[in-house]
């Protein structure tokens, strides 16, 4: 029995699938997630409290309703959702993408804090340092600004990893429960779970949900020792 | 290169008016804590924008609030060195060095690179992190990255401040070295009249209270007691000229020609016989005496002659003018001692000082005079 037997066919486009599908919604979020986070450690624009507040409302409103609104501003024929499938040919709804961004939009704010934390430590001083010496407000950013701010960055990037990895009430809403296309793993292990018998198969998926969990946490643990060591 | 700046700047409840200008390389910003030295510093940069008035750096007006003009600072071109060292704590020593070249126009080569490493001795340092250096050498460092970034001008922002004493002697050959050897134009800040004196010998600026109070020679500057600051009564005395004759480095004393009669001064390593250097001498240092002093432990006994003498000293003192071969010289006594002597313009006397009230004192090697 080799290691791939532990998991059947079914089981193991679960866990691709949801890995695909939190890695995507890591991805996208990253670059917005700087700038949002950017802006709320730094700017003193009064739109700062609104932006705020949009940040935390998926920590905050009951994930049903969150997957229920991008239903009705992305679904087919959603507000901006028909647009892009007639002109884009982008859809969400129903469609393992429509996960990742469920994913995405419910792991933002666990993105953001970390990041707006780290940027609002840096020693400013150092940045008006790097733009006497030519650099660009930019280049300040790219080169001293973000690399400063790498250890909340990763913290960010694991806390929306673990909670896109783990997204249910959003993504069942908005995506469905379509076998292999939004299908994730907290998905499987509910379906399992409705089913007489189906419990054994449950166990496997969330021995692998801890597994993926715990992993995705020494790992950040490890790197952002190493940065510290670096930086320190 | 010269500046000239008159702009008006609010930061809170603080309003610094500043109206300075100077054409010499090396200008000097003296005044207490907290006068808006720094923030000059910070208006020539471009990290600090006026709200009115003009900033002119050599022929570039790099400020105008009238036509609009406020170049940013990173187009300025302008080496910062800061009070702390504000290095990147994410590159090592090498990077650091090495940032400001990346966006210059005119990239430092290797060899202006091996160079600044040699004049501030940071080469054991270059693959160090930041983290691991001491106070003086990340002020070293900050220095360097500075000059490897192709500035027009360099501003040093009391680059010792933040450092103990004997890190702060560790860090002002370099600093002084810098002032008088290369050619780029510099202006520094300090509250400390030996940092002053050793750096910027032409020109001198005294901001207090958020204005300029004072801007012209440094001669000039030393001669007003009351520009010296609360204590400053007790510094005030000249700059003598002189070369340096021999050294002495068994007894630890250097010998300058001053230009005919001898001065001894405690040793200054690193200047070659026949290097020019100024000491500054504090008037209330000088003993006036009317005959050869006979045996005594001063060292230095100057021949001169009263040009003139000032009555409104401090503390019931005179001021004493001499003239040492062509050189002014001040001596303040006493006036029991004054009319003990009886001296009258024209008069000769021995002006004796010890060797050692000249050990704290600004010596430095003049560029050019």
């Amino acid at each position: 029995m080799s290691a791939l037997d532990v998991l059947d066919a079914e089981q193991w486009t679960v866990v691709a699938l949801s890995l695909r599908v939190a890695a995507t919604a890591v991805a996208f979020s990253l670059p917005l997630a700087l700038l949002v986070a950017w802006f709320l450690a730094r700017s003193r624009s009064r739109w700062r409290m609104v932006v705020d507040a949009l940040v935390h409302l998926p920590l905050v409103l009951p994930p049903v309703v969150t997957g229920y609104l991008l239903l009705v501003v992305l679904g087919r024929r959603g507000l901006i959702g028909g647009w892009l499938d007639t002109h884009l040919g982008i859809v969400f709804a129903f469609h393992w993408t429509g996960a990742a961004l469920a994913g995405a939009i419910m792991g933002f704010p666990l993105m953001v804090r970390p990041i707006r934390l780290s940027l609002e430590a840096i020693d400013r001083r150092v940045e008006s340092a790097a733009s006497t010496l030519g650099a660009s407000s930019v280049m300040v950013w790219l080169s001293v600004t973000v690399p400063l701010a790498l250890p909340g960055v990763l913290a960010g990037l694991v806390l929306a990893f673990a909670r896109a990895l783990g997204e249910f009430g959003a993504t069942i809403t908005f995506a469905s429960n379509i076998p292999g296309e939004t299908r994730t793993l907290p998905l499987a292990i509910y379906s399992y779970i409705q089913i007489p018998g189906g419990e054994g198969q449950a166990a496997r998926l969330i021995v692998i949900s801890v597994v993926v969990s715990l992993g995705a946490l020494m790992v950040s643990e490890l790197v952002a020792r190493r940065i510290k060591r670096l930086q320190a | 290169m010269s500046i000239a700046l008159d702009f008006r700047l609010t930061q809170g409840r603080f309003t610094l008016d500043c109206s300075l200008a100077s054409a010499e390389r090396v200008v000097g910003l003296f005044g207490p804590s907290g006068a808006g030295k720094s923030s000059i510093l910070r208006v020539l940069a471009g990290l600090a924008r006026p709200e009115t008035g003009r900033v002119v750096i050599g022929d570039r007006v790099v400020f105008d609030a009238e036509r609009g003009i406020n170049v940013p600072a990173h187009k300025r071109r302008i080496g910062f060195v800061f009070q702390q060292a504000r290095l990147f704590p994410h590159f090592n020593v090498r990077h650091n060095l090495a940032y400001g070249g990346w966006f210059a126009r005119h990239r430092p080569d290797a060899r202006r690179f091996d160079q600044v490493v040699e004049m501030l001795d940071i080469g054991p340092l270059l693959g160090r992190r930041v983290a691991a250096l001491s106070g003086g050498e990340a002020q070293r460092v900050a220095i360097g990255r500075a000059l490897l970034s192709d500035p027009a001008m360099l501003l040093l922002d009391e680059p010792l401040a933040s450092l103990d004493a004997s890190r702060k002697q560790e860090v002002l050959p370099y600093i002084a070295r810098l002032s008088a050897e290369s050619e780029l134009p510099i202006v520094f800040v300090s509250h400390q009249l030996d940092e002053l004196l050793r750096l910027a010998n032409r020109h001198v600026a005294v901001v207090q209270g958020g204005r300029v109070v004072f801007s012209g020679a440094t001669a000039d500057f030393l001669s007003r007691p009351s520009l010296l600051g609360a204590e400053g009564h007790k510094d005030t005395g000249v700059l003598l000229k002189a070369h340096v004759h021999a050294h002495d480095v068994d007894d630890g004393l250097s010998v300058l020609a001053c230009p005919q009669q001898r001065l001894y001064v405690p040793h200054l390593p690193g200047y070659a016989p026949g290097a020019e250097v100024t000491v500054h001498v504090r008037a209330r240092d000088v003993i006036l005496a009317r005959a050869e002093p006979g045996v005594t432990s001063a060292l230095n006994d100057l021949r001169g002659i009263v040009v003139h003498i000032a009555e409104d000293a401090p503390a019931h003192a005179v001021d004493v003018i001499l003239d040492i071969d062509g050189q002014r010289l001040d001596a303040r006594i006493t006036r029991k001692s004054a009319a003990a002597l009886a001296l009258r313009p024209g008069d000769g006397v021995h002006a004796i000082i010890k060797s050692l009230a000249l050990a704290e004192q600004a010596w430095q090697r003049l560029g050019g005079l």
